[in-house]
């Protein structure tokens, strides 16, 4: 019998919003840098080898695309603020049609910083949320959400399925064009592939919608029905986290006794919760269960971001970092320390097990998508 | 267990009925095949069982169906879900999840069926179906055979008593199709389990039926495979085979026409099948230690062959064995990693697309995909235009396919015949010296086979060089002159077809099958050589 212990999706997914939410936290490009590596190193070392790293590698090149564009756009339309010139380029001013705005100019060192820290704060939260996905699919997420949530969750599973469908088929209808030897570069290009592949996205979508109802999809809400007050409960109780989450994060809001209001707001969405649980029809296959360890993973993804709070709060440097007047970035040893306990998730979740694996046949990949 | 009364069945009011008057039953525990013409309705004779027609499909019905006293008119496939269990024709499009493991559950979570059963089960299908190697693998990366089997395990799990499949070998290599027959078969023996089955590929189906139903435009016929195939236009070789030679009762199975066979291979005895055609034209491809890597994982390995004009040549091998890479070599959709590819020539991942149009030309397994005007004129005319050829020209190609398409018909309402005809019409109009087709009798009935036959040998005539990619051994052992085998992207087997498809059963058709060691393969040369010499 195999001893696979099975982390719970949600602990991955809250562990990477605890690791996002850090990352706005703090603005020393050092610290962004290192949630950066720990996201990506967690996720290769405890995902699925196969899944894993193509998974991550993605978002990698999508976060190195993102921090390219804010410096290129900085460069190029940024604001010019006083400071040690870099190098210029040839400046233009746009007819006052166009808003005259002005382009181009001398470009300074402390501009393309800023720039560079701005990019890194979206990088960690791509890289974090691309961890999340690597570690867990929200497929799998989806699977484990409460019963409250079922419509939800096959609205974004058919969404899921969408997305990979209409590529491949975009993918096959290009190689389709090239063999007639047709343009497919060009809006002419596109019209010709976009319509057909948003046809057969379609299409695939009806037929996973039936296979879902020819397999019994929904039964659960047929004969047990979610009862309208634990739907009710969870809407309200969400309402009223958002708003309490507002009045503890933004300093200057007029929610009255917001740490309350949120928790209040909390015990409503867990009643509903458990409450619709009790009544599903639905069961679970190799079920994970929300255990003691996923428990402390995702406790561990929000010891950054707590730790960099409070930092703040005591005036301790190194959490925040301005780029004029010039300096280089400070080490903050409290911040890494912080960062690095939460790595401790890679003694708290197990390896991941690798099964029997047949070796990978070439051209099955390719042959799979016709 | 599934009664059809009066049931007939219509998408749009005023439009003709797909099926009419339909009053037949279907017994508890047998295996029934479905066969019928393109567009006779097996299809939705199929989808009704699972209450897909009309819950899913809107339409107008008429009559009923029941299965295990559950009518159609009120049960949703929702509610069928624990009795029946279907698998459409393209299993990728029906999964649900990202893990075989996963995908097999899913049923049974709807179900409410509990964890330990589950586990319980889930074993047991991996098992039936030798899926236990990629149970935690993803669905995508599976081969097609591998897909098929999963799919049927998904709905198998949840344990029904009716098993609904369409067209369930038709993207399967002969080994595969094999795999996935005998374990319905044994299920059928097992735990009585009631199947029914629409195939277009009888030679593959029939031996494993129970009872046939024929769907054709005349009516319906219930019967033993025997006796429906005494009458019916669409049958196997072996059934032809037994015509030609007079056995009574028909065989349907390979052991069955063995048994019947003596007097045929005496008459045969002083007769040779035609010789092979010498090979006259000029050399249009050549592969020269070819490879190709995808990342690490090798796809074609070491490849080496000549394609010449005026042949026919099959390429044949396992799902995943390379065959599509290999096409998409040729026709210049890639470059290989090593070794030396030439079509004209020239290299065909650096022509320029007007010229490489005029050199190979590739129909791919869909080929929709190379189809995307309004309508069959439109179509032509586009590809006049792209082709800087004379108004007129690719019709004119379509004509001489002896095809027969309404001008005005949008492409996507052709039938699967039709529309290959179309994306082979134009292809050809650019005249191509090469021309590769990948997997073209995929849906296609034994009518529409035929004139896709009859089309190729007529451009072999006129000295275009053609490879088939082909999971079909009929369809090679009829009009290849060589055969290529691959596995695992090397070339294990090349040369002509009559010696190549001999070698194993595997891959040899049935009529060899039925007469080895004699050499002949298809019933046309049997029936030419009886002809002649009498």
């Amino acid at each position: 019998m195999r001893t696979k212990r099975l982390v719970h999706p949600g602990a991955w997914w809250l562990w990477a919003a605890g690791l996002a939410t850090a990352g706005i936290a703090t603005s020393n490009p050092l610290l962004l840098l290192a949630l950066c590596t720990l996201s990506v190193v967690v996720a290769t070392q405890r995902g699925h080898r196969h899944v894993a790293s193509t998974t991550i590698l993605g978002f990698v090149k999508i976060a190195v695309f993102v921090v390219t564009v804010r410096i290129v756009i900085q460069v190029l339309f940024g604001q010019r603020s006083p400071g040690h010139t870099l190098f210029t380029i040839p400046s233009v001013t746009l007819p006052s049609w166009l808003a005259g705005v002005s382009l181009g100019g001398p470009v300074t060192t402390e501009a393309l910083l800023t720039a560079l820290q701005g990019g890194l704060k979206l990088a960690v939260i791509l890289l974090a949320f691309g961890a999340a996905n690597a570690l867990a699919s929200p497929r799998d997420l989806l699977r484990s959400m409460p019963g409250v949530f079922h419509e939800v969750a096959v609205a974004i599973t058919v969404a899921l399925c969408f997305t990979p469908e209409l590529m491949a088929s975009v993918r096959r209808l290009h190689e389709a064009r090239r063999l007639r030897g047709r343009p497919t570069r060009g809006i002419a290009g596109m019209r010709g592939i976009l319509v057909p592949a948003l046809e057969d996205a379609l299409e695939s979508a009806t037929m996973l919608a039936a296979s879902m109802g020819s397999r019994g999809f929904g039964r659960s809400i047929g004969h047990a029905s979610t009862p309208r007050l634990n739907r009710g409960l969870v809407i309200t109780g969400v309402l009223i986290v958002i708003v309490g989450g507002y009045g503890v994060l933004a300093s200057d809001s007029t929610v009255p006794v917001p740490i309350p209001v949120s928790l209040l707001g909390l015990v409503l969405v867990s009643v509903g919760v458990i409450r619709s649980h009790r009544r599903a029809a639905r069961t679970r296959y190799r079920r994970a269960s929300f255990t003691l360890a996923a428990g402390l993973i995702g406790l561990l993804g929000w010891i950054p971001a707590a730790s960099f709070w409070v930092l703040s709060r005591l005036g301790a440097a190194g959490i925040q970092w301005s780029a004029s007047p010039l300096s280089p970035p400070p080490i903050s040893p409290w911040g890494l320390l912080a960062i690095a306990v939460s790595g401790a998730v890679l003694f708290v979740a197990p390896a991941p097990v690798e099964y029997g694996r047949v070796p990978q046949r070439g051209t099955t990949l390719v042959e799979a998508h016709g | 267990m599934i009664r059809f009364s009066s049931f007939g069945f219509r998408y749009e009011p005023n439009s003709p009925w797909i099926v009419r008057d339909l009053d037949v039953e279907v017994l508890d525990g047998e295996l029934l095949v479905v066969i019928g013409p393109t567009g006779s309705g097996k299809s939705t004779v199929l989808r009704a069982i699972d209450g897909l027609i009309p819950h899913f499909s809107g339409g107008e019905m008429l009559g009923d169906v029941t299965i295990a006293g559950y009518s159609i008119r009120e049960a949703t496939p929702t509610d069928l879900a624990g009795i029946v269990g279907y698998v459409g024709q393209n299993p990728v499009q029906s999964f649900v999840t990202d893990r075989v493991e996963d995908e097999i559950a899913y049923a049974m979570e709807n179900l409410g069926i509990t964890a330990v059963t589950m586990r319980r089960r889930v074993e047991d299908v991996l098992d039936v179906l030798n899926l236990h190697e990629v149970r935690n693998e993803q669905l995508r990366s599976l081969s097609g055979g591998q897909q098929q089997r999963v799919a049927i395990a998904a709905v198998l799990a949840a344990s029904p008593r009716v098993l609904v499949l369409d067209e369930p070998t038709s993207a399967l290599d002969p080994g595969s199709a094999e795999e996935v027959l005998s374990a319905l078969t044994r299920l059928v023996h097992d735990v009585g389990l009631t199947v029914v089955i629409a195939e277009h590929r009888l030679e593959r189906v029939l031996p494993f039926a129970d009872r046939v139903m024929a769907l054709t435009p005349e009516g319906v016929t219930l019967g033993r495979p025997a006796d429906i195939m005494e009458h019916s236009r669409i049958a196997p070789p072996i059934v032809e085979l037994g015509r030609i030679a007079q056995w009574k009762p028909l065989p349907v199975s390979v052991r069955e026409a063995r048994r019947m066979a003596g007097p045929l291979v005496e008459r045969l005895a002083p007769l040779r099948p035609p010789p092979a055609l010498a090979v006259t034209g000029s050399t249009v491809a050549t592969m020269n230690v070819v490879s190709l890597r995808y990342g690490q994982t090798p796809a074609l390995v070491d490849v080496s062959w000549d394609l010449a004009g005026g042949t026919i040549t099959a390429l044949m091998g396992r799902n995943g064995s390379g065959k599509t890479s290999l096409l998409n070599l040729l026709s210049g959709m890639r470059a290989p990693s090593t070794g030396t590819l030439l079509v004209d020539g020239h290299d065909p991942k650096s022509m320029k697309a007007s010229e490489r149009i005029a050199s190979v030309g590739l129909v791919p397994q869909d080929p929709g995909t190379l189809l995307y005007c309004q309508s069959v004129a439109q179509e032509c005319e586009t590809a006049d235009r792209e082709h800087g050829l004379a108004a007129g020209s690719t019709w004119a190609e379509l004509e001489k396919l002896d095809a027969i398409l309404e001008a005005s018909r949008h492409p996507r309402d052709l039938s699967e015949g039709q529309r290959l005809q179309l994306a082979l019409a134009v292809v050809l109009a650019a005249r191509p010296d090469l021309l590769l087709l990948d997997e073209p009798t995929r849906g296609l009935d034994y009518e529409a086979k035929w004139s896709l036959c009859c089309q190729l040998t007529g451009l072999r005539d006129q000295g275009v060089a053609i490879l088939l990619s082909t999971h079909d051994v009929e369809l090679a052992a009829s009009i290849a002159d060589h055969t290529v085998v691959l596995a695992g992207g090397e070339i294990i087997a090349g040369g002509e077809t009559r010696d190549v498809v001999r070698q194993t059963p595997a891959f040899a058709p049935q009529v060899s099958k039925v007469l080895s060691p004699e050499p002949w393969l298809s019933v046309h040369e049997i029936r030419a050589a009886l002809e002649a010499s009498s």
